[in-house]
């Protein structure tokens, strides 16, 4: 069991999508980085938050029989990684929608949902995933 | 900087070995390794241990002193080092050793791999191995380490075709070579069917497209190759050790069908031993997944990008192909600890360019190949050797 701290740290990330955006050459990271791969040290002090729109694209999924302990009797889900509006990629549950319709391309929006709970007495923990984008 | 050779091998039998504990593990591959070396115990002047989550795994950290303990060199008080870089631990403590002997610092190293996996109990293992990618930002989120690698191989199958036909030809080549290895997990031969018929672990893997869970240890005995002919007639040198890293993240990659770092050590090892892709007689690489056999064939410069899976369905990878990959059986088939399994494939290749390899002997093989992976791709080593 880890300490509550650990997830609660990550509240404002994953609760509202609140990346980085380079304040040198305006690319935009998901999850937060601390530093620009590209501008690298011109960038240190200039990574600001950035609040995604929470749109994107499946660029590949996979769905899950054999879950890890956290995740026991929650199989079969789906898990993507996707291509958000702003370019950056991030990895998420697919919800909200029959697998057998979950496809490479398709368009998505974040969601909040209950991500898992530290055994039957610890905290729960929320955070993204996504459905099928209304449009 | 020297050149340096490998003197001795050694491995443990892989497996689920119940009644074995990990020192126990330790000190036959140790053995075994130096005695085929024909070294002295006081003749080594350090270790290096690869070694993935033995704290998770059976609640021991301090890997290095162990070691020595278990050797019964604690009076010669070695620098004995454990190294981790999760399935690549191996690799990376290889590329270590090679560095000490090459650097002229040491000249007679042992460098081992140990993993104990069959400790814990249920999932928990699963668990311990999804720490090999980012916790934080996709473990947290459901995503298992078979269901990043299958996220590769659905990228791959859209992008170029791939069949699950062809990613089970891969396990069932695996296993055909693992029939041949008195020392594999596996020794059952399978079919293509066998493949698509067992049940989906992470769509579109089954479980037989997914390496094991394995106890099992391996060690090699470095030494510069000018003092290597004291020890062996059959030097095996190392034309090439070098390792690439990259995001710890699928999802930061550049690459969803490749793993860009195992591209970026090839490239650097071909042109550390001034050797390209057609000059390498037989590898062993890294497929803890089916996809990652295909991917690697790929990012090694064997085949073109794309014509993996077909190349195996053709059997141009087979013991008796054009380029013979996995002739130990891969992870798939003779298991994979993941300390390990890194320092085994040393242990495969040497083997094989000796001619000790038995019914899976490769003719003629005087050039080989290691490519050992950690994580989804985060980091990655390639290993030329060749018999001189």
């Amino acid at each position: 069991m880890m300490g509550v701290a650990r997830y609660w740290r990550e509240i404002p990330v994953r609760y509202n999508l609140i990346g980085k955006k380079c304040g040198v050459c305006g690319k935009v990271y998901f999850p937060p980085r601390n530093i620009c791969p590209t501008c690298r040290r011109k960038s240190i002090g200039k990574m600001e938050d950035y609040k995604l729109s929470g749109k994107g694209i499946v660029e590949t999924y996979t769905i899950i029989h054999t879950p890890p302990p956290e995740f026991d009797g929650k199989a079969p889900y789906a898990v993507a990684i996707i291509k958000m509006e702003e370019g950056c990629h991030l990895t998420a549950q697919i919800v909200d929608c029959p697998l057998d319709e979950i496809h490479v391309g398709m368009k998505v929006e974040a969601c909040l949902r209950r991500i898992q709970e530290d055994g039957k007495r610890g905290a729960i923990y929320y955070g993204y995933k996504f459905k099928k984008a209304e449009d | 900087m020297r050149e340096v050779a490998v003197i001795g091998i050694g491995m443990t039998e892989f497996g689920e070995l119940w009644n074995r504990s990990f020192r126990d593990l330790v000190a036959e591959a140790g053995m075994h390794a130096i005695l085929d070396a024909g070294i002295e115990g006081d003749e080594i002047d350090a270790m290096y241990i690869g070694g993935m989550s033995s704290g998770r795994f059976i609640g021991q950290e301090h890997v290095g002193s162990l070691a020595v303990e278990v050797a019964g060199l604690e009076d010669l008080h070695i620098p004995s080092i454990r190294v981790e870089a999760a399935c690549a631990s191996g690799g990376v403590a290889m590329h270590q050793g090679y560095l000490a002997v090459a650097s002229g610092m040491y000249d007679i190293v042992v460098v081992g791999g140990a993993e104990k996996m069959t400790d814990v109990v249920g999932a928990e293992a699963t668990n311990i191995l999804a720490s090999a990618a980012d916790r934080e930002w996709e473990s947290f989120f459901g995503a298992t380490f078979p269901g990043l690698y299958a996220m590769m191989a659905r990228y791959h199958m859209k992008k170029y075709g791939t069949t699950p036909e062809q990613l089970a030809s891969v396990a069932v080549k695996n296993h055909y070579n693992g029939s041949l290895n008195p020392k594999a997990q596996f020794k059952r031969r399978i079919s293509i069917e066998d493949v698509l018929r067992s049940p989906m672990v992470a769509e579109p893997l089954h479980l037989l497209d997914c390496s094991p869970i394995t106890d099992g240890a391996a060690a090699t005995i470095l030494a510069p190759l000018d003092i290597a002919k004291k020890y062996t007639d059959k030097i095996v040198k190392i034309r090439a050790s070098a390792l690439a890293t990259d995001t710890l993240s699928l999802h930061g990659r550049k690459s969803f069908d490749s793993v860009p770092a195992a591209y970026h050590a090839a490239q650097r090892a071909y042109k550390m031993a001034d050797l390209q892709p057609k000059d390498i007689d037989l590898a062993e690489v890294h497929d803890c997944f089916t996809i990652a056999e295909i991917m690697a064939i790929e990012d090694l410069g064997f085949f073109e990008r794309g014509e993996g899976g077909k190349a195996t369905e053709e059997g141009r990878t087979a013991i008796d192909g054009e380029i013979p990959i996995n002739t130990s059986g891969g992870l798939k088939s003779k298991g994979h600890p993941v300390g390990a399994t890194g320092v085994a494939q040393i242990n495969e290749i040497v083997m094989q360019l000796r001619g000790e390899a038995g019914e899976r002997q490769v003719k003629d093989a005087r050039i080989g190949l290691t490519h050992n992976v950690g994580g989804s791709g985060g980091t990655a080593v390639v290993h030329i050797l060749e018999v001189i």
